[in-house]
């Protein structure tokens, strides 16, 4: 059935709309900014913070546009002095019981509160009273929760329920002692929280944000006496030139070696390379389970917010994970022993970090297994909000930086590790060395774009022939539909391998990534990830290496240091095991 | 269980004989119905033990067959509870208490006296006003939807359907289209009696235009104004004409299912409520079939846990289906996307209450009473400075000046009047100059009061309306849900500011800041809790802004009510030099010498504890 269209006249401007479109959305197709706070399209449609008010001719009360249904045609006016006292006084009342140290706030000129307050002109708060002074909760290694900045909008609990389905957050008390937070405030460490950091990109002010690592970085590079390595996941190419007010969607690859060679880093690799150890491992892993037809379907692992997700709600598929630690970790590893090695390095005197897009990888990070003999395979994990934070500290200008290569060796990498980055990335690259594995003989080029496995759609399905046999793969990601293809496994449903990545659209959508919270970027939606996404696709589509099988650093690394993958040595520094946690009512026993 | 018309009928003639009484019967013989209340406010002075005692003392007497003990719904003057009411004499026994038994017994029901001691007393003078029709209180009520309540037996069917229940269901169901009903309604011109007064028919209208699979009918029975208790008196009193009056809607709009969400805090209407519900559904009047028509209703109980909020009806269906109790945004209204997202039909206890009886006596005779545009009667509970409080019903277009001085017996004491609270913490306070303001949903709203539920409470010289203002916004912002910034937040500031005023720390600015923000309030708000959470303050700053004043300017309370602004003071020509002030003082701040008036209150020592006006045994200190 096509679409009701329905007219209206927005501040006497005409506008054909789909019946049901709200008015915030068919003012914008007028070119009418309405502000707002709590409104995040198809995620947090509630009405509740009232700066998006607008006057409705016949109706009595003011309206929230976020959530008006236009279902007639009606006449709005958006900018009447009614409409711009009562905006101008919710806000106020906002900051009335803000933390308003706007200057020293990680979101200062990258906050939503801030910019909508400055656009309303709003100069002095009439009434002023008790404001909150709860302690920060930082009592974990990834996000921190300022509760004297929450508006209260619930972009983060809706994020959580809607599109994780975790369900940490929840509305708690009444009045001004409203808080939205895990049950009982508990820290976020002490709940089920997968650290996925979808709630810090939600968030329009800083009362979610992750734990900052920058300060132990400028240490290591500042003591004389440390060999300080980085790597740089494949999404950050993509993603870091938003800091400096480039389009989404540019890519920066060149430009993020140079920047951290001034920062003072001894080396700069691509996590991408390790991103190819990784098919090589998990390739292996997919072809030994599909020949001896145990534990499948096999599950990508490299995603650390989707891992604990299982770990806590579906224990009964961590024998299905594979056993293959994430990229960054797996480089970790390689520096501190085949790189000390090869370079003549004390491995205690190697400071290793990873730029990622991602507040999980610093929960990986500080996971017990994640290390052997007493190294930690990696020291710090800084998103790339905090790398262009370091670059701004250092006076960088970023926009003219000249390109740089990435060292070697580990310089190389193939399309197929860029592409680990956006949902689909991890199987379609597997997908390609495991072909080639077992047919000895690589994927004709041209047919290997594996267009149905690309996209942003949450949850997609495929049957890939290896040549040998057909099977049956499927992605999700953002873990709600993670739920929905584990429940369809539970229900009898048959796959051979799945790649979950934690958060939507994969890394490129990474809870450590740019926010577009501030002046440039009206942020009523998280529709801008597939920019990043076809990014990544370009890299890969323009890469000369195209396959992580081909790739001659990783085939040197085996020959020279790991021996066979899933080889002893292999198992020992490359693989990982894991632990049921329980559901929250377990924790809080 | 009850099949057909004829089934019932046979019930409502037999049980009619049971009641012959109550109703006004011939009796064969005379026989007593001795009706206590068992409303909460009765149970709660030991109602309870009264009920028990007479019934032993009937059997002790041998008396059963001349007297039944019977628990009944409100009679609505709570303020002299424990009542009992013995008909057919209608005597109106109020205060009864264990020792009164006794008497009761010997005289009454033996001997056809009526006790003098516990007969009912005009306030004014002093006369015995002995049956209940006699009583002034009851002089200008109409009782409607308090119909049953006090005549029958909440917990006997039998006795709902004597006085025609569940007839108004057999008659739309075998006489009237879905539509016909719904003119109905309309036609009486009944509109919703949980405040904001929306007309009903409307409702059913909007919920029966609505397609879907389907559709549910709640009841609102989550009564939350401070001081208000009609709701709750319906479903202690009549708990079957609101599940009948659900019954009749279901068939009107199209739904088999309804839910009444009531507040857990109503114990006594719960247990009620389920008894109700579980003969009903014994007898078939719930259920398949129901009275072989083949129309099919269900009722179930949902419990709150009394967020005031959950009255709100989009918070009310939230909390319904176990979420937060939070209001969402309306559209779309819950006649198009209420529970489950289905059709939903949400309507207030008393409104349901009236219509079995628009049904069965009809709509022309409902719109016969009351105003032009609200029709029907109201019930009011009535509270504060005023001597007859508890229940009332009357017309619509009543006055403020019957209510308070006719039904309400006036003002205690030789207090003055000052102002009078209507709906709740959302209404606003009326002065003296509109008394004779017929009241209706029109009206109030004009002098910046609203209906809201129908609380009522008297304000005299002694409250400080302030205070009074503060009381109220203290309330709401403490029940805010917290989704919404004007009323979270807002709701907060305006309390801020009353507090800084009654601690006499207020500046003039404050009261304009006072007006500014409450319209801010009542624009910005997500539902009607934080839309007119500032009236009171906003209706007490309109009329009676010298208070405000004096608070600010004088750094003082004129009805010294608040305790920061109290100042004490000795009225020379009443002391008697006792030295009992002097003596109470714990910070030597009276001054003054034994039998060698007057005593001295020093202002710069006086921490304005009170002690000396409480313990001067003439009244010479005065307080202001």
């Amino acid at each position: 059935m096509p679409e009701e269209i329905v007219k209206l006249t927005i501040d006497d401007l005409e506008v054909e709309v789909e019946k049901g479109t709200s008015i915030l959305e068919a003012a914008l197709r007028v070119g009418i900014e309405i502000p707002s706070l709590c409104y995040l399209k198809e995620i947090n449609e509630i009405g509740a913070c009232r700066v998006c008010v607008v006057e409705i001719e016949g109706v009595k009360a003011l309206q929230a546009s976020c959530v008006y249904p236009i279902t007639q045609p009606i006449q709005v006016y958006t900018n009447t002095e009614r409409v711009r006292k009562a905006r101008k006084r919710v806000v106020e009342l906002l900051l009335s019981e803000h933390d308003r140290e706007c200057t020293m706030c990680i979101r200062n000129l990258n906050c939503e509160l801030q910019n909508v307050a400055d656009n309303l002109g709003v100069r002095n708060l009439r009434a002023t009273g008790e404001s909150k002074r709860y302690p920060i909760q930082m009592d974990n290694p990834f996000i921190m929760r300022d509760y004297n900045k929450c508006i209260s909008c619930r972009r983060c609990q809706a994020i959580c329920d809607k599109i994780q389905e975790v369900h940490v957050y929840s509305a708690q008390r009444r009045g001004l002692d409203t808080v939205i937070a895990p049950a009982f405030m508990r820290d976020l460490g002490s709940t089920n929280c997968i650290t996925c950091g979808q709630c810090v990109i939600a968030c329009p002010t800083g009362s979610l944000v992750e734990r900052e690592a920058t300060e132990g970085v400028w240490a290591a590079l500042a003591d004389k006496d440390k060999y300080v390595v980085v790597q740089t996941a494949p999404s950050i190419q993509v993603t870091l030139g938003e800091m400096f007010g480039m389009e989404t969607g540019t890519i920066v690859t060149g430009k993020l070696v140079a920047a951290l060679r001034r920062l003072g880093f001894k080396r700069v690799f691509p996590t991408d390379l390790s991103a190819d150890l990784t098919i090589m491992e998990e390739a292996h892993e997919l072809i030994e389970r599909l020949q001896r037809q145990s534990n499948l379907p096999l599950l990508s692992s490299c995603c650390p917010a989707w891992v604990k997700f299982a770990e806590h709600f579906y224990p009964q598929f961590l024998e299905n994970l594979s056993s293959c630690k994430s990229p960054h970790e797996m480089f970790g590893a390689m520096i501190k022993t085949y790189y000390a090695e090869k370079e003549g390095l004390d491995p205690t005197k190697i400071v290793s970090v990873a730029v990622m897009p991602c507040t999980a990888k610093k929960y990986e990070a500080a996971r017990p297994e994640m290390g052997w003999d007493g190294y930690r395979d990696i020291d710090h994990v800084i998103t790339t909000r905090e790398l262009g934070r370091m670059i701004r500290q250092a006076g960088i200008h970023f926009r003219n930086l000249p390109d740089e290569p990435y060292d070697m060796p580990f310089g190389v990498s193939s399309g197929a590790g860029a592409i680990f980055g956006a949902t689909g990335g991890v199987i379609e690259a597997a997908i390609r060395s495991a072909y080639a594995i077992l047919n000895k003989k690589n994927w004709e080029m041209g047919l290997i774009d594996f267009e149905e496995l690309r996209g942003q759609s949450g949850l997609k399905e495929a049957k890939v022939d290896l040549g040998s046999q057909e099977i049956k793969v499927a992605i999700a990601h953002g873990t709600g539909n993670a739920r929905i293809i584990l429940d369809r496994i539970l229900n009898g449903a048959h796959y051979d391998y799945i790649e979950i990545m934690g958060c939507p659209g994969g890394c490129v959508g990474g809870g450590g990534q740019p926010i577009l919270g501030g002046r440039d970027h009206k942020r009523i939606s998280l529709d801008y990830r597939h920019n990043r996404a076809d990014a990544l696709y370009k890299i890969d589509m323009h890469s000369q290496l195209r396959q992580s099988h081909d790739n001659p650093d990783v085939k040197n690394l085996y020959e020279a240091f790991l021996g066979q993958p899933l080889g002893e040595k292999a198992k020992k520094l490359l693989h990982t095991t894991y632990t049921p946690r329980g559901s929250y009512f377990n924790l809080v026993q | 269980m009850i099949t057909d018309i004829q089934a019932l009928k046979e019930i409502r003639e037999s049980a009619k004989k049971k009641i012959s009484a109550r109703i006004g019967m011939e009796q064969d013989e005379k026989r007593y119905d001795v009706l206590v209340c068992a409303g909460t406010g009765c149970v709660a002075s030991e109602g309870e033990k009264v009920r028990e005692k007479l019934a032993q003392a009937i059997k002790d007497g041998g008396l059963e067959h001349k007297a039944r003990i019977l628990r009944t719904g409100c009679f609505g003057f709570c303020k002299l509870g424990p009542l009992v009411v013995v008909y057919p004499d209608k005597t109106f026994y109020c205060q009864v208490g264990e020792q009164d038994v006794d008497k009761i017994v010997t005289q009454h029901l033996q001997n056809g006296q009526a006790v003098q001691e516990i007969l009912y007393r005009s306030p004014v003078d002093q006369e015995v006003q002995e049956t209940v029709d006699s009583i002034t209180f009851f002089d200008h009520q109409k009782r409607i939807a308090l119909q049953n309540c006090g005549v029958i037996d909440p917990e006997n069917i039998e006795e709902y359907i004597a006085v025609n229940g569940y007839f108004a269901l057999y008659k739309v169901l075998t006489e009237y289209t879905q539509e016909q009903v719904i003119d109905s309604i309309s036609g009486s011109g009944l509109r919703g009696r949980g405040g904001a007064g929306f007309p009903t028919g409307k409702k059913w209208r909007f919920t029966y235009e609505s397609l879907s699979d389907a559709k549910y009918i709640v009841c609102n029975a989550d009564e939350g104004d401070p001081g208000a208790f009609m709701d709750r008196s319906i479903l202690e009193g009549d708990p079957h004409t609101v599940i009948e009056a659900m019954a009749i809607a279901g068939y009107a709009v199209g739904s088999k299912q309804g839910y009444i969400y009531v507040r857990a805090e109503y114990p006594i209407a719960v247990d009620r409520l389920e008894v109700a519900i579980e003969d009903a559904r014994k007898q078939g009047l719930l259920g398949e079939n129901i009275l072989g028509t083949g129309f099919e209703f269900n009722v179930e109980l949902r419990l709150g846990a009394g967020a005031f909020v959950c009255g709100e009806e989009t918070a009310l269906l939230s909390s319904t289906v176990g979420k937060r109790g939070e209001p969402r945004p309306r559209p779309p209204f819950p006649a198009v996307s209420g529970l489950y997202e289905k059709p939903t039909l949400v309507n207030n206890v008393e409104t349901f209450a009236n219509v079995p009886k628009i049904i069965l006596n009809g709509a022309k005779w409902y719109a016969s009473l009351g105003t032009e545009k609200s029709k029907g009667t109201k019930v009011f509970a009535l509270a504060g400075q005023i001597n007859n409080t508890g229940l009332i019903e009357v017309p619509m277009g009543t006055t403020l000046r019957t209510i308070i001085y006719e039904i309400g017996g006036g003002i205690p004491g030789d207090k003055k009047f000052k102002a009078v609270q209507t709906g709740g913490p959302s209404g606003g306070c009326i002065p003296e100059q509109y008394l004779d303001t017929a009241i209706d949903y029109e009206s109030l709203n004009r002098i910046g009061s609203m209906m809201g539920s129908g609380g009522m409470i008297v304000m005299d010289e002694s409250n400080c309306m302030v205070d009074i203002a503060k009381f109220y916004v203290e309330f709401s912002q403490d029940e805010s849900c917290g989704k919404c910034t004007p009323c979270r937040i807002g709701t907060r500031r305006m309390l801020e500011i009353l507090r800084r005023v009654t601690d006499g720390e207020g500046e003039m600015e404050d009261l304009d800041e006072l007006v500014a923000l409450g319209d801010d309030i009542k624009e910005g708000s997500l539902c009607g809790l934080g839309q007119t959470a500032p009236n009171p303050v906003i209706s007490t700053l309109k009329y009676f802004r010298n208070e405000y004043i004096a608070h600010v300017k004088d750094k003082r309370c004129p009805a010294g009510a608040c305790e920061k602004l109290r100042r004490y003071r000795v009225i020379p020509e009443k002391c008697i030099a006792c030295g009992l002030c002097a003596k109470a003082c714990g910070v030597e701040a009276v001054a003054g010498e034994r039998k060698k008036p007057p005593y001295k209150i020093l202002d710069e020592k006086c921490i304005n504890c009170g002690a000396c006006f409480e313990k001067c045994p003439v009244g010479a200190v005065e307080r202001g």
